[in-house]
């Protein structure tokens, strides 16, 4: 079985928002229909988003780390969203477990997004239908995509690749391996909705350099000794400089 | 949660048409097994079944408010295997379907009638009557207190409360109602009331002890995973609100709150509770019951009011600061 899913490394990402954008962008301009936009340009504005980027402090000032937290449906496995739709609007693709809204069938009861924990679903204002995100369907079904361009719109757009996409059901995946590897964790786990999406956990980011690290023992050019050799707190270029 | 109007109102007084046909049947019974005699049936039963067909009918057009897509509405059939909702949405209309069959059988005059057929028939969509009656009181319930995220109301007090509380108030207006058309069924229809007040303000106010005490299983930390002890979001990624916003805080400050929580005890419970026991004295004008009814009903919206107020949905976690 596959189970597409999406893992955030929160190590990685800075807040740019350009999975926000690219997705809403994407995503407006689809088949389904474009997602609200109220009163964009004035003091109250709204609009329907698949995907938000959130902004967490941890910590006591002035010891504070900012995480930026990326948020969009998990795609859980277990989905209590679905069950409960009385239409059968809401369901999850049996070939690779997208949990999906087929919007011509949706009454708008808002039943769903109460029995999500994770608030990932948005009755869209214009449309008046339960809207939430598709991993991109329309993208990674696309055959006149070139291969590499069938992933969804933020993973594509995001400059620091924060976001990995894949089957976490497949153990040898980049995204199996990043979650096994680097200690991938879920939302919630406590309501047992085992979400697909997973987070990469902040880590400590310490470079050691040793004095022979940065003398460059290994270095080629140094065994030439063509080049000068500039003192340790010079500027030094690889190509120039034998040290 | 931020209460929708449809959805106090659809509660209510599908409410108040459940009980009264409960209120019907139990009549009903009560002659059948001699302990009454029957009532005028043409009017009582007929005008009863009518007002209880009035109210499901007023909540069923309430429910339609709530939905994006009205138009649609006949799709929420589908899923009467896993969603609650469904099976609602399918007992509601079918219910007032044999209420509403049971009225014209009334009507036809088949319940006092000498054919014994008629008579059987009638029992028989009677009976099915009051047990979808029941059923529709689970199911209602069930909406609410299936939704394990919604802490507040996931108990069976909810259960307990919506049958209570609606049975409550269709039996004070069986009463107000019998006192104009079959006033030696009064007494018998105030005391239910009365005795339905006391009990469901103990579940009630059980259920209100119970929410004051609730540990809310998420927390900031289990919903972003990062677990120190301060955690505070900065910015929940809208600059003006969103559907998460609108729809799951009531925006209404502490005060409002703690005086609806004070006010529709006293609005269902105990002024109706003091006015059905004046009107069981002599004196009393039928149309004290009536009042007694309104008072009770406004009660109700304001505890409805409350119920959908007071849960507080995981969600909110992630939306604690617009910015
Ligand atoms: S994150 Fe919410 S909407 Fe998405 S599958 Fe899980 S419960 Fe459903
Ligand atoms: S809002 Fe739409 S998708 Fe959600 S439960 Fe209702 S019908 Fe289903």
């Amino acid at each position: 079985m596959t189970q597409l899913a999406l893992v955030i490394d929160l190590n990685v990402c800075v807040g740019c928002h350009a999975c926000v954008t690219s997705c809403k962008s994407w995503n407006t301009s689809g088949s389904a229909g474009p997602l609200a936009d109220a009163n964009p340009y004035g003091a109250d504005p709204s609009g329907t988003f698949f995907n938000r980027v959130q902004t967490y402090e941890v910590g006591q000032f002035p010891d504070t780390e900012t995480v930026h937290f990326p948020k969009s449906c998990l795609h859980c496995e277990d989905p209590p969203c679905v069950p409960v739709c009385p239409t059968g609007a809401s369901y999850k693709r049996e070939s690779d477990g997208v949990v999906l809204v087929d919007y011509d069938k949706c009454i708008g009861c808002n039943y769903c997004s109460w029995a999500c924990p994770y608030g990932a679903r948005e009755l869209d204002e214009h449309r008046k239908e339960m809207s939430k995100c598709t991993l991109c369907v329309d993208r990674i079904d696309n055959e006149a995509l070139p291969k590499d361009d069938r992933k969804p719109a933020c993973v594509m757009a995001c400059p620091t690749q924060a976001r990995l996409f894949g089957d976490i059901h497949d153990p040898a995946s980049e995204v199996s391996v990043a979650i096994r590897e680097q200690g991938g964790y879920q939302l919630m786990p406590e309501w047992g909705t085992r979400p697909s999406n997973h987070y990469l956990p902040r880590r400590k980011m310490v470079i050691q350099l040793q004095d022979d690290q940065a003398g460059r023992v290994d270095n080629p050019l140094k065994v030439d000794g063509k080049l000068l050799k500039p003192r340790i707190d010079e500027p030094a270029l690889d190509d120039v400089t034998s040290w | 949660m931020n209460p929708a109007f449809s959805v106090i109102f659809l509660t209510t007084l599908i409410g108040v048409g459940q009980g009264l046909f409960l209120a019907l049947y139990t009549a009903r019974v009560l002659v059948f097994v001699g302990a009454i005699a029957l009532p005028d049936s043409r009017s009582f039963f007929v005008l009863g079944s009518a007002i209880s067909l009035f109210f499901l009918a007023s909540g069923l057009t309430a429910s339609f408010f709530h939905l994006g897509h009205p138009e649609r509405a006949w799709r929420a059939v589908m899923k009467w295997r896993t969603s609650w909702l469904s099976r609602e949405v399918i007992v509601l209309p079918v219910f007032m379907l044999t209420v509403f069959l049971y009225g014209l059988m009334c009507y036809l005059g088949w319940q006092s009638g000498s054919n014994r057929i008629a008579q059987g028939v009638v029992e028989t969509i009677g009976a099915l009557a009051a047990v979808l009656c029941i059923v529709l009181f689970i199911c209602t319930g069930m909406v609410y207190a299936s939704i394990r995220f919604l802490q507040e109301w996931a108990s069976p007090l909810t259960l307990i409360n919506y049958f209570l509380l609606g049975s409550m108030s269709g039996y004070t207006l069986a009463a107000g109602f019998s006192a104009f058309l079959a006033p030696h069924l009064m007494r018998m229809y105030a005391c239910i009331a009365f005795s339905l007040i006391v009990i469901s303000f103990m579940t009630r106010v059980a259920s209100l002890y119970r929410n004051a005490r609730i540990r809310p299983c998420s927390t900031v930390q289990t919903a972003t995973g990062i677990y120190h002890p301060k955690v505070v979001q900065k910015a929940q990624g809208s600059m003006g609100g969103s559907f998460n916003t609108r729809h799951y805080f009531h925006g209404k400050t502490r005060q409002v709150i703690r005086s609806v929580k004070w006010i529709f005890p006293v609005l269902v419970f105990v002024l109706p509770a003091l006015l059905l026991a004046g009107s069981l004295s002599d004196i009393a004008h039928p149309f004290l019951l009536i009042v007694t009814f309104v008072i009770q009903y406004v009660g109700l919206l304001a505890e409805r009011w409350f119920f959908f107020a007071q849960a507080n949905h995981p969600q909110n976690l992630y939306y604690q600061q617009v910015s």
